[in-house]
């Protein structure tokens, strides 16, 4: 369903172990140690453990001899001793690598994020109100640079994560919370929502674009301006029924009379890669089967079936896939 | 024991033995009949009742498991629904955690405890009635909710504001929140029951240094009950004013706070994990004696490694929070003391390991079980410890890593040792043995299914695969490694559906069980196999901690309890030194009563606040019968 190319990362693009962000690159060494001394701990107690039966086999004589029960403190001691020692050396670690997660610098893009059933709402944060902008689903950021999400929770809580770039951070109502990304490589990496949020917590993803830092800007002033004009008939009759039906009281297309907001910001939804976080590829076919049947295609969420006619529906979804 | 100065009654000593079973027989045993099984207090009949009960939550519970595994199978798969779905991971969660994990521990507890420490019934045993009565409408409510389409879709954590007014339409939310009510209040009841019976009814001699492990365990666990369900209940109940009477205790638009909640949910809900292993731990103590062929390695460490569990689960429940935004530096503090309890958890394996070692192992299938429970509980233990690190946990938290940590946890940990301890004990429970072939077979197929099934789970968690998603996308490399889950629970399933066909025919047809089959050193084995009413002709007396070992042929008894009416011995907390005759109730049918009243009041509740009203009027007739005196003289000492 969803072919977007994996630009710039050649395997899973939603993984822990599969990292592309400064913070992420840091956490898989740590899972990576921790995972391996755990692992030889595990064989150490399985070997004394098979040594153990293994021994039994043989007639021995009747137990509690004072030196065999000496002899079996001094190993169960000392076996506890290991353990004290490495549960503590893990406790430092844990502790040093969580301050190196919280590093956040004065200059660093800001996005407001917003978590909602079942979509991500984003909002570019900008040193002055003209530089800011909306758009969901799908954040950009430059490669290598600090970008710092501002976490808000509104209806229920989620989750944000994007393994390949970071750990996870709940969004929680009434509770801003934090979280620093930045990514080392270019590339499209997938997140998904991470707190069980109803009905499509199994479909909330979104997806972070690591481009260059021109690449970013350029973006970032096409998703400034108000939407495109619509280029020919059909698409201006889209507009029309946008603005005559239902749509427009949820959603906003800057540029237009329709300034909903319960909805994500439609301005340039042509130009992300997906829609209905992250469900399909955004083809004008697969807008026009969403707006037919959003019910079918994802169960339980806010948008409601809009009776169109099949010409309505057409000229809807050409004017949406145009806004680039 | 002495013979009291006030001689009142016919006693055990006046009789010949052949009578004196008979005369003990008639005080005792519960009248055959419809009534006289609803109006039980005999601690067997009601334990068994529990254990049964419990089984048939895990069957139904693994049902459920089944269909999400086939649902999960392939992506994007039209199996389910995602409301059925969320309903069905909400049932499995709740049903197996409320239902089947707690329960079956202490029912296990209630029919054992009173014979472990030779006395003749439970403390409370009323109360023990009642308990489960409201643990079956407890269990009742759930279902016939989930059958009509109103299952609780919130998961079994029901976080707020999803499980609020504004977000949990209907009355889902609600029979969640109630079902925890009737759970939480068996629990406690039964709790009750057994720190009484522990501190005061233990066998002449049974000092605290000759209580089996078990009976330690539950004791922990009985108090661990008693501290930590009044935060779910407080959690739960506020949960329901919130949505039936618009209190605001979660609402952060009124000043609410929805952190409250996972602090009040977890500080339960970490201790119930506890609750769950500890009597597990108990288990493989006691029974790991007559299949090492030794004592236990390690007494004081086992005891004490229980109480430091018992005591350290309450200062770690922050690290279910670590991605909600709490102050990094108090998250710190709770990686430390969630690592900490890896500390009493290795006593206790490397006690179990000595113990082995220093034995001569008879492989029989409760040994198994006791051996397949060490190779999973470490890998549970061990990514315990993984989820405690914060950074760590911050990509695996809610991922199917944790799936697979708490499954390795519960099922490896305490589902492992539970089915070692229904072979072990069902001689015991039933006076037949269990199938040694059938239980290998068992064994096997469900350790094999159990690891195939689990561990890719730990994989697909860091492959970035969050929880509680009921369809995932083709385009995530998610496909094949879920497959092979689906297919090897498969396996774990027909390990289970044996395990089941080897309990009803050995129920049924299985070996006759003699007295002492496993030749184990506690006291349960030193009475029938199953135990008569009266559990003990004679009650026990203690001079060590393996009494059926050190004093093989002929066991010291007490005399002087009347057998004309139902009576145990009274002991002292530290030494048990016998201190009275008490009388123990007769049959009642108001628990029974009191239950349905009780019910009635709850479910009531749930669409209604009057109903505390009006419904505390039969709860009120109830007890009033309960409790009505009957004239029956007190502790006589």
């Amino acid at each position: 369903m969803l072919a977007t190319p994996l630009a710039g990362c050649g395997g899973n693009w939603q993984s822990a172990l599969d990292v592309y962000g400064t913070s992420a690159i840091s956490l898989k060494h740590l899972i990576i140690l921790i995972v391996a001394v755990c692992s030889a701990v595990w064989m150490l107690v399985m070997a004394a453990l098979i040594a153990a039966l293994w021994r039994g086999r043989d007639a021995r004589p009747a137990p509690a001899e004072p030196g065999r029960e000496r002899r079996l403190t001094i190993a169960v001691i000392g076996a506890v001793v290991a353990t004290v020692l490495i549960i503590s050396t893990f406790t430092i670690m844990s502790f040093i690598a969580t301050r190196a997660l919280t590093v956040a610098g004065q200059d660093d893009l800001t996005i407001r994020v917003r978590g909602l059933q079942w979509w991500w709402g984003l909002e570019y944060v900008g040193p002055d109100p003209s530089s800011r902008f909306e758009t969901a689903n799908e954040i950009h950021i430059p490669v290598g640079r600090n970008v710092r999400l501002k976490l808000e929770g509104v209806d229920v809580i989620h989750s944000v994560w994007v393994p390949s770039l970071a750990g996870k951070q709940d969004l929680v109502p009434g509770r801003p919370n934090e979280l620093t990304i930045r990514a080392e490589h270019a590339g499209v990496y997938r997140g998904q929502c991470a707190e069980f949020c109803g009905m499509q917590h199994a479909h909330m993803a979104l997806l972070v674009i690591a481009e260059t830092q021109d690449d970013f800007d350029q973006w970032a002033a096409a998703q400034r301006q108000a939407a495109a004009r619509p280029p020919d008939e059909e698409t201006a009759a889209g507009l029309q029924t946008f603005l005559a039906k239902p749509c427009a009281a949820c959603h906003t297309i800057r540029g237009t009379a329709a300034a909903g907001t319960s909805g994500p910001d439609l301005t340039h939804v042509g130009s992300r890669r997906t829609i209905a976080a992250g469900l399909f590829e955004t083809t004008r076919g697969s807008l026009a089967a969403w707006i037919a049947d959003p019910q079918t295609i994802k169960p339980g969420n806010n948008m409601p079936m809009v009776p169109l006619t099949p010409d309505e529906l057409r000229a809807v979804s050409a004017y949406l896939a145009s806004l680039k | 024991m002495n013979r009291p100065a006030t001689t009142t009654g016919m006693r055990d000593i006046d009789i010949a033995r052949t009578k004196l079973t008979g005369a003990l027989a008639e005080t005792w045993t519960t009248p055959s009949g419809f009534w006289g099984a609803l109006a039980t207090v005999d601690h067997k009949i009601i334990g068994r009742r529990y254990i049964f009960t419990a089984f048939v939550f895990l069957a139904l519970g693994g049902v459920l498991a089944a269909l999400m595994r086939i649902q999960l199978a392939q992506p994007e798969a039209r199996l389910l629904g995602p409301d059925r779905y969320n309903q069905i991971f909400t049932m499995h969660g709740a049903n197996m955690m409320f239902l089947f994990a707690v329960p079956v521990m202490e029912a296990v507890a209630v029919y054992l405890v009173p014979l472990m420490v030779g006395t003749r019934n439970i403390a409370f045993p009323r109360l023990n009635a009642f308990s489960y009565w409201i643990y079956l409408a407890g269990g009742m409510l759930l279902w016939t909710a989930f059958a009509l389409d109103m299952g609780p879709d919130v998961g079994w954590f029901a976080y707020v504001p999803l499980s609020g007014p504004q977000y949990g339409a209907g009355k889902r939310a609600d029979i969640w929140a109630q079902m925890i009510t009737f759970t939480e209040l068996s629990a406690l009841a039964v709790a009750v029951e057994l720190v009484v019976t522990i501190f005061k009814q233990r066998a002449p001699g049974m000092t605290l240094d000759r209580i089996p492990v078990f009976v330690w365990a539950m004791l922990v666990t009985s108090f661990l009950v008693i501290m930590a369900m009044p935060a779910i209940m407080i959690a739960s109940t506020s949960l329901i004013l919130d949505r039936l009477v618009g209190t605001h205790f979660y609402n952060p638009a009124e000043g609410g706070d929805v952190l409250l909640w996972q602090h009040l949910f977890w500080f339960f809900g970490h201790p119930e994990v506890y609750i769950i292993f500890l009597p597990a731990a108990g288990m493989v103590s006691t029974m790991i004696e007559p299949f090492a062929r030794r004592p236990a390695f390690g007494y004081l460490g086992l005891v004490m490694a229980l109480i430091a569990t018992g005591i350290l689960s309450f200062g770690l429940w922050v690290h279910h929070m670590f991605v909600a935004g709490l102050p990094r530096l108090g998250d710190s503090f709770f990686t430390a003391s969630s690592m900490a309890i890896a500390i009493p958890a290795g006593i206790q394996i490397f006690c179990w390991i000595a113990t082995l070692w220093d034995g001569r192992p008879v492989f029989k299938t409760p040994l198994l079980f006791i051996i397949g429970f060490i190779v999973t509980f470490v890998i549970g233990g061990l990514t315990g410890v993984m989820v405690a690190s914060v950074p760590f946990d911050t990509q695996v938290h809610d991922t199917y890593f944790v799936v697979a940590h708490f499954h390795y946890v519960l099922i490896g940990g305490a589902v492992f040792p539970l089915l070692g301890t229904i072979h072990y004990w069902f001689p015991k429970l039933t006076g037949r043995m269990m199938s040694e072939t059938l239980g290998r077979w068992s064994f096997w197929l469900i350790f094999i299914g159990f690891n195939a099934t689990f561990f890719p789970m730990h994989i697909l968690g860091l492959e970035g695969m969050p929880r509680r998603i009921y369809t995932y996308q083709p385009d995530l490399p998610w496909h094949g490694l879920n497959l092979f889950i689906s297919l090897s629970a498969v396996i774990l399933i027909a390990g289970f559906l044996l395990f089941f066909v080897n309990v009803i025919r050995s129920a049924r047809s299985g070996e006759v069980a003699p007295d002492n089959p496993w030749d184990a050193p506690t006291l349960e084995w030193a009475t029938t196999s199953p135990p008569p009413s009266y559990n003990f002709a004679m009650i026990p007396v203690v001079g060590s901690l393996h009494p059926l070992w050190s004093e093989r042929d002929t066991l010291p008894v007490a005399d002087g309890l009347r057998t004309d009416r139902r009576e145990l011995i009274v002991t002292t907390l530290a030494t048990a030194e016998p201190q009275a005759r008490d009388a123990s109730p007769q049959n009642s049918i108001w628990p029974l009563w009191a239950a349905i009243a009780t019910t009635i009041m709850l479910i009531w509740s749930i669409f209604s606040p009057w109903a505390v009203v009006w419904g505390s009027i039969p709860v009120a007739v109830a007890l009033i019968g309960w409790f009505w005196p009957k004239g029956t003289p007190e502790d006589e000492s």
